[in-house]
């Protein structure tokens, strides 16, 4: 033990020399923003078994899904899928879930997630509900946060490119959505250069606050624009809605250039209790459309695809005071409404200054008529008459902004990389700390609401070059954790993400965590192909389609052999998990089929679709780890040439079982 | 019997009605697993899960060792139970009203006797449950392994410990039994002092 000391030594010089290259590390790059590593790692840090403070959701962008992670750690916990098939747990595979897939185009199995909206009640997220938008094919999904699992999708009709969608408001009244791409309404076979003449935006409002009766209340036809994101006026401004728009120039090609030509587009206000009002007196014109409504029943656990044929409709002007626009520099991106509902702050993508609406001017200027022209019969308001005031010289590229419900906004820019910090009422800059790299929007927990939980502050950034290992071209994305409880912003962690994602909500887990369903109850399923118990397996055929009612449980399917299988039988597999406990699903894949697996939660009953094209003995198996003795877990299908004359048979832990005469339809 | 002693059998009767609402005995079981524990609570007529599923569950784990499933139905002592209680429920009240000390030692022998056939009966029938395994389907199978849970206190089965404990209503019972001796105690005879002698 006579070297110890001088051991020690050697480790302590290490530290040393290690520190010393850390400093210089962190002046030729800095990492933590002038907090010391071990510092930073401690305020991230979530020992083994503790749970992290809050949930976050993230946008998956162009893997339509959307991620879940645990604040501070930046662990990602779950993908929930929504527009996108999900070979992990069936979803869009299996027969119960494609229907969720369901549009006027038919079954598309992906889309583009960008905008994830927590439900609120008085102005405060309260976790109930999650909804996103599919900027692709339009549509708004409402994911339940019991289950964590995709409920309900709306299809939006006479919309191109939902991006500016959904905005809540603050009582879940509605969810907006307003479309990015002008389009003919009805769509139909026009000239593209007929832009100006042919094509309208929309702003649909859908009435969102009960699940499974998603429905557009009212859509608004507005000018040819491309509509961008928004946010529900709050408190003193509850009532009205703000969003943004670009393409003022209702250019219609190469809008990189033809649609950066104004100095000033639009924040337009929407005044959407006047909009009811106008309701009320017969405004609304029910136009024929076609969209899809889908929904999955909490009992039946099966999603049903409706097609809608109409839609409410009514052009702006004709309900005067339902809209005004307030000229805004420069193709506004951001439209975010402060938690006292008073300013209405503008991020415009080219411009020098943040500009700041002020609610209370904002109503002064309609009642002065303070107006500076009309577009298509909307009144445009004057720019001085609305604004509060302008954030000088803030950076390049302001693209959202934020709030922490103490005064502060905070911006990120997407050009100059960085997210910066400004007092609202005397539009100074505090902080300014760099992302890496190219934020696009940053999220603070409830920091677009009434209430604010700010001690931190989420960039997405969209590069991410050297921040990590590379991995071929295509490099993660990336997102940054910063602690703004001080007056500094002090970047914690950098975390990668699934996807791209745009947009983020986070909320404290006690609103969620101890409301989450653990299983299914077979007593109240109304699952139209439950078995719930081994006793009411069984096999039936219905000319070539061929229904399997089996169980699982630990750890064996019933009936597991199966014979008198055809090729070319549709075979539909209906396992119900009999399990009543919490964390135990099985899993269920045959070989050869040609669509997925099912994941099966315990107590659920999910369909597996398998059309046999090959005479053969198949092998199928529980996919998931479910007990000691998994790897048992295990069957066989025979399949044989039509004609055959083998019967329909499989063997349960009761002995063989034929198939009985009357069909196995679903249960009444 | 002195006042004292017939009002401490009177109280123990009414205690020993708890028995009839809150559950005599519960059984818990941890594993790494189940941290968060699966449950019995054994009552006067049935045999309860402490979370509405853990019965369905355990029943589904003992099927690895081959375990009869526990089902209230099969055990007949259950329906006899709320009787029986109440046979002792009511003697006991009768035992009180009359005051007559020979009536007192006479129900306090009988009410020995159930109270240790009852244990007797719930040993026994972990004991049963324990080790008549169906050896034919079991799939786990460790020579002279056994699963008897403990009467009282804890015990390791495999991954399991469990733990066995008067519940609510057995506590009311112990407590019943305590009262009971106490008029006992309070009912004997003075000693008789010897005579003096004329």
């Amino acid at each position: 033990m006579i070297t110890l000391p001088k051991f020690r030594h050697v480790v302590g010089a290490g530290a040393v020399a290690a520190v010393a290259l850390l400093a210089f590390a962190c002046a030729k790059r800095p990492s933590s923003g002038g907090l010391l590593s071990a510092d930073a790692a401690k305020a991230v840090y979530v020992a083994p078994g503790q749970y992290d403070e809050f949930y976050a959701f993230m946008s998956g962008g162009f893997n339509g899904q959307i991620g879940v992670y645990g604040l501070p750690s930046g662990r990602r916990l779950k993908t929930i899928p929504v527009f996108s098939q999900y070979p992990e747990n069936g979803y869009g595979y299996s027969e119960e879930t494609k229907p969720m897939l369901n549009t006027s185009y038919g079954f598309i199995p992906w889309d583009d997630t960008h905008h994830p909206a927590l439900s609120q009640t008085n102005g405060e997220d309260d976790g109930r509900w999650l909804f996103i938008n599919a900027n692709n094919t339009p549509r708004i999904a409402r994911i339940d946060l019991t289950r964590f699992e995709t409920e309900e999708i709306l299809e939006i009709p006479n919309a191109g490119g939902n991006h500016g969608s959904p905005f809540v408001t603050q009582n879940s009244e509605y969810v907006v959505a307003s479309t990015r791409f002008s389009v003919p309404v009805p769509n139909t076979d026009v000239p593209i250069a007929e832009f100006k003449k042919r094509f309208k935006g929309q702003i649909s409002f859908i009435r969102a606050d009960e699940p499974g009766k998603m429905r557009v209340a009212f859509q608004m036809l507005m000018p040819a624009f491309n509509y961008d994101l928004a946010r529900a006026g709050k408190g003193q401004s509850n009532g009205w809605m703000f969003l943004s728009m670009y393409n003022t120039e209702q250019a219609n090609s190469l809008l990189e250039v033809n649609a950066s030509q104004n100095d000033k587009d639009f924040v337009a206000a929407v005044n959407w209790k006047a909009i009811e009002a106008c309701a009320q007196k017969g405004v609304l014109k029910s136009v024929p459309a076609s969209y899809q409504h889908n929904f999955t029943d909490e009992f039946t656990r099966q999603a049903v695809s409706q097609t809608i044929t109409s839609v409410p409709q009514f052009e702006a002007k004709q309900c005067p005071g339902a809209v005004y626009f307030m000229p805004t520099p420069k193709s506004p991106h951001g439209a975010d409404v402060d938690p006292t509902g008073e300013f209405i702050v503008a991020g415009g993508k080219l411009a020098s200054v943040i500009p700041v609406h002020s609610f209370p001017r904002m109503l002064k200027a309609i009642e002065d008529k303070a107006f500076e022209g009309e577009f298509e019969g909307i009144p445009v308001l004057k720019y001085e008459a609305t604004l509060a005031g302008e954030v000088k010289n803030p950076g390049l590229g302001p693209l959202h902004t934020e709030f922490d419900g103490k005064g502060y906004a905070y911006t990120s820019f997407f050009i100059s990389s960085e997210v910066v910090k400004w007092k609202l009422g005397t539009w100074e800059v505090v902080d300014r700390v760099p992302t890496y790299y190219s934020v696009g929007h940053l999220m603070i927990p409830g920091g677009g609401t009434m209430k604010p939980n700010a001690k931190y502050l989420v960039a997405m950034d969209k590069i991410t070059k050297d921040r990590y290992l590379p991995t071929g071209p295509e490099l993660t994305q990336s997102a940054q954790l910063y602690d703004i409880s001080g007056d500094k912003m002090k970047l914690l962690l950098d975390f990668p993400t699934e996807g791209e994602p745009h947009y983020a909500q986070a909320i404290d887990a006690k609103k969620i965590k101890d409301r989450q369903v653990k299983f299914f109850k077979l007593a109240t399923s109304k699952a139209p192909f439950l078995t719930r118990g081994e006793k009411e397996t069984g096999l039936s055929r219905d000319g070539k389609k061929v229904h399997v009612r089996m169980t699982a449980v630990r750890s064996h399917f019933s009936p597991d052999n199966i014979e008198g299988v055809q090729v070319g039988d549709t075979v539909l597999f209906h396992v119900t998990n009999l399990e009543q406990d919490w964390d135990v699903p099985h899993g269920f894949a045959i070989m050869g089929a040609q669509n997925g697996e099912l994941l099966i939660m315990p107590g659920e009953t999910r369909t597996l679709m398998w059309i046999p094209r090959k005479i053969g003995v198949y092998p199928m198996y529980c996919t998931d780890f479910c007990s000691a003795l998994h790897q048992e877990m295990q069957g066989y299908v025979r399949v044989s040439t039509p004609g055959s004359g083998v019967a329909l048979s499989g063997v349960t832990s009761k002995g063989p079982q034929s198939a009985p005469k009357a069909e196995a339809g679903p249960k009444q | 019997m002195p006042k004292p002693a017939r009002l401490l059998v009177a109280v123990a009767a009414l205690l020993m009605c708890v028995g009839f609402v809150l559950p005599l005995w519960r059984v818990d079981l941890i594993a790494p697993q189940y941290p968060e524990g699966l449950g019995m609570l054994i009552r006067i007529n049935t045999v309860v899960g402490v979370k509405e599923q853990d019965l369905n569950s355990i029943n589904n784990l003992n099927h690895y060792i081959g375990m009869k499933h526990i089902e209230p139905d099969m055990i007949p002592e259950l329906r006899y139970m709320p009787a029986i209680l109440g046979v002792l429920v009511v003697t006991a009240l009768g035992v009180a009203a009359l005051g007559k000390r020979a009536v007192l030692y006479a129900w306090t022998v009988a009410f020995a006797g159930v109270l240790a056939a009852g244990l007797y009966d719930y040993w026994k029938w972990g004991y049963e449950y324990g080790h008549d395994l169906d050896v034919e389907t079991a799939i786990i199978k460790i020579p002279d392994m056994t699963y008897q849970p403990p009467l009282i206190g804890s015990k390791q089965l495999l991954n399991f410990t469990a733990t066995s404990w008067p519940a609510s209503g057995g506590w009311a019972l112990v407590l019943a039994t305590i009262l009971i001796a106490l008029a006992v105690w309070k009912s004997a005879r003075p000693p008789v002092a010897p005579r003096p002698l004329a």
